[in-house]
């Protein structure tokens, strides 16, 4: 399991419910019904994921998270985890709002437009960057929104979201990240994991 | 049309209350089990059939002498698996296959019940057959499922017994019949009554037999189980043994050839005045109605497991009428999972090869009851 995974998973108190938008084959969910006896839904629009997630046992949803987010009562999970995909939405603020009247709190992990490396190819090669967490070329990412640990700390600022716990990743380092060290994080880190709540 | 030996019943002495207010009693269900109930009781499996269906579930039908409905699905290592689970079917009252219907005789005046048979509803036929969980002793079942009209009996058996079933698997199905259904239920009914051999459904005892307005009613509806492009690609303008136009009315076309033998055989299996009260049944049908307008208070009292299924090409039961059930569940906070298939094979789908579907269904089943016992 990936280390964002990992470190997801730490920021999930035991024995609550999740819901995990964008599951994929389900190795979050599982990780979490598995090891912190969470009660865990997913939601993915890939048909071949949703069958991946059956066979697994788990329970999961077919469709999008920008359409079907709203048959969810207000509160009805106690976190919500969007990871790596708001920047692929039509309307990330939507869907972000989402997340947080459907979830008590929310995890967002962002992959981040602000690293160094990412600066470095669009400097020097003078093409769009692709990176690890950025693989496809401009014409075939289903990336819409990028943004950088700056750009989405100063955005969920302006919303008047709390933030509970901002945590950079570099590799397999985490660390917290803090109106301080801003500026560092969001030219090292290659993620950006927020633990939010309105 | 019953070859009574072949056929197992239960007779019901406890009087049931129907919807149309009349009460019946001592009323035979039929049923058919596959595979063995284990020791403790919890590895049974209720499949409800669809409009034409039987209790014939799988393996060669005795009556018919042809494969079950769903032999696809069900059987041993298929993805309804009867080396593990216990199949208990029956056929619906109002039915052809044994369970009490018009082909019966009113014990009251011992003549064949015709259209005096009392109009029976969704919510009746799964009170009938809750009568056969008592019979077997089983407390809880593991699963219960049906596509269709049987996915029907599925919301409404979970509405009315909320703790008799561990999962739910509702298949390409609604929980209200739409105006578009309907109507071509009515133009089935309408071929039917308008046969001058239905005799205001006395046939019987008129002796004869309105198997053309049947035909016509089964060819309109075996239309709507497929999709345009199925159709299209199975037979397109494919002529019928001959290499040219015959400028008659003859089955120019596999397609016509096709239909009029699907009609042909349906009727040599298929009572006349049951499809007028089982059409009815689905007509009727209407959960959200139930429960005033809120689909969601159906489901309050399960704490059961859902798993629906709807298919690409399903128009007759598309998937945003099966998103609707998941829609009801998801905002009372139940456990509730859902995919749409990819099939060309219209509504019929769910009846045929389809190995995303089967595997989907295997998957829950399978992964369900080990999740089942390791909770014990």
């Amino acid at each position: 399991m990936k280390n964002e995974f990992k470190v997801i998973s730490d920021l999930i108190e035991d024995n609550k419910k999740a819901l995990d938008v964008g599951c994929a084959d389900g190795t979050l969910m599982q990780y979490l019904k598995e090891n912190k006896n969470i009660n865990v839904r997913g939601l993915e629009i890939s048909k071949e994921k949703v069958q991946e997630c059956i066979a697994k046992g788990l329970t999961v949803i077919e469709g999008n998270a920008e359409k079907d987010l709203k048959q969810f009562p207000d509160k009805s999970f106690d976190y919500v985890v969007l990871s790596q995909t708001l920047q692929a939405f039509l309307s990330p603020e939507l869907v972000l709002d989402e997340l947080l009247r459907v979830g008590k709190k929310a995890i967002v992990t962002i992959p981040n437009f602000g690293n160094w490396k990412v600066r470095l190819h669009l400097l020097f090669k003078g093409t769009m960057p692709i990176t690890k967490s950025l693989p496809e070329q401009w014409h075939s990412t289903p990336n819409l929104h990028m943004c950088t640990i700056k750009d989405f700390v100063n955005f969920i600022k302006s919303k008047e979201i709390k933030m509970i716990k901002t945590l950079a990743l570099n590799n397999n380092n985490v660390s917290n990240i803090t109106n301080n060290n801003l500026g560092t994080k969001n030219l090292f880190a290659d993620l950006g994991i927020f633990l939010i709540e309105k | 049309m019953n070859t009574e030996k072949n056929i197992k019943t239960l007779i019901v002495k406890k009087p049931l209350k129907l919807d149309c207010g009349k009460t019946i009693n001592n009323f035979p269900v039929a049923f058919e089990t596959y595979g063995s109930l284990n020791e403790n009781k919890d590895n049974a499996i209720l499949v409800f059939h669809a409009l034409t269906g039987d209790q014939f579930v799988t393996g060669l039908n005795p009556i018919t002498k042809k494969d079950g409905w769903w032999s696809f699905a069900v059987g041993p290592d298929k993805a309804i698996d009867t080396n593990k689970y216990f199949v208990i079917c029956s056929n619906v009252i109002g039915g052809c296959m044994g369970s009490y219907g018009p082909s019966h005789k009113d014990p009251e005046t011992q003549k064949t019940f015709g259209t005096d048979f009392p109009v029976i509803t969704i919510n009746d036929m799964v009170n009938a057959q809750y009568n056969l969980l008592e019979h077997f002793g089983i407390n809880k079942l593991f699963a219960i499922t049906g596509g269709s009209m049987g996915g029907m009996q599925v919301l409404q058996f979970i509405t009315n017994f909320p703790d008799k079933a561990k999962t739910v698997i509702p298949i390409a199905t609604t929980s209200s019949h739409s105006a578009q259904n309907i109507a071509f239920n009515e133009l089935g009914r309408q071929a039917i009554t308008a046969d001058s051999n239905w005799k205001d459904g006395n046939y019987e005892t008129n002796n004869t037999n309105p198997g053309k307005g049947l035909a016509v009613a089964r060819m309109a509806a075996h239309i709507t189980y497929l999709s345009k492009k199925g159709l299209q690609e199975k037979f397109g303008r494919k002529l019928q043994e001959r290499e040219d136009l015959k400028f008659g009315f003859d089955a120019d076309f596999q397609i016509e050839s096709y239909l009029r033998y699907q009609g042909s055989v349906f009727v040599d299996r298929f009572d006349a005045n049951s499809y007028l009260y089982i059409t009815r049944a689905m007509d009727y049908f209407d959960l959200v109605k139930q429960f005033n307008g809120n689909l969601s208070d159906a489901f309050k009292k399960t704490k059961a497991k859902f798993f629906v299924i709807s298919f690409t090409s399903d128009w007759l039961y598309p998937t945003q009428e099966n998103k609707d059930i998941v829609i009801a569940l998801n905002s009372i906070g139940a456990d509730v999972g859902f995919v749409e298939i990819v099939s060309d094979k219209g509504h019929d789908s769910f009846l045929l090869d389809v190995p995303d579907f089967l595997n989907a269904l295997k998957n829950f089943l399978d992964k369900s009851y080990t999740e089942l016992k390791n909770e014990k």
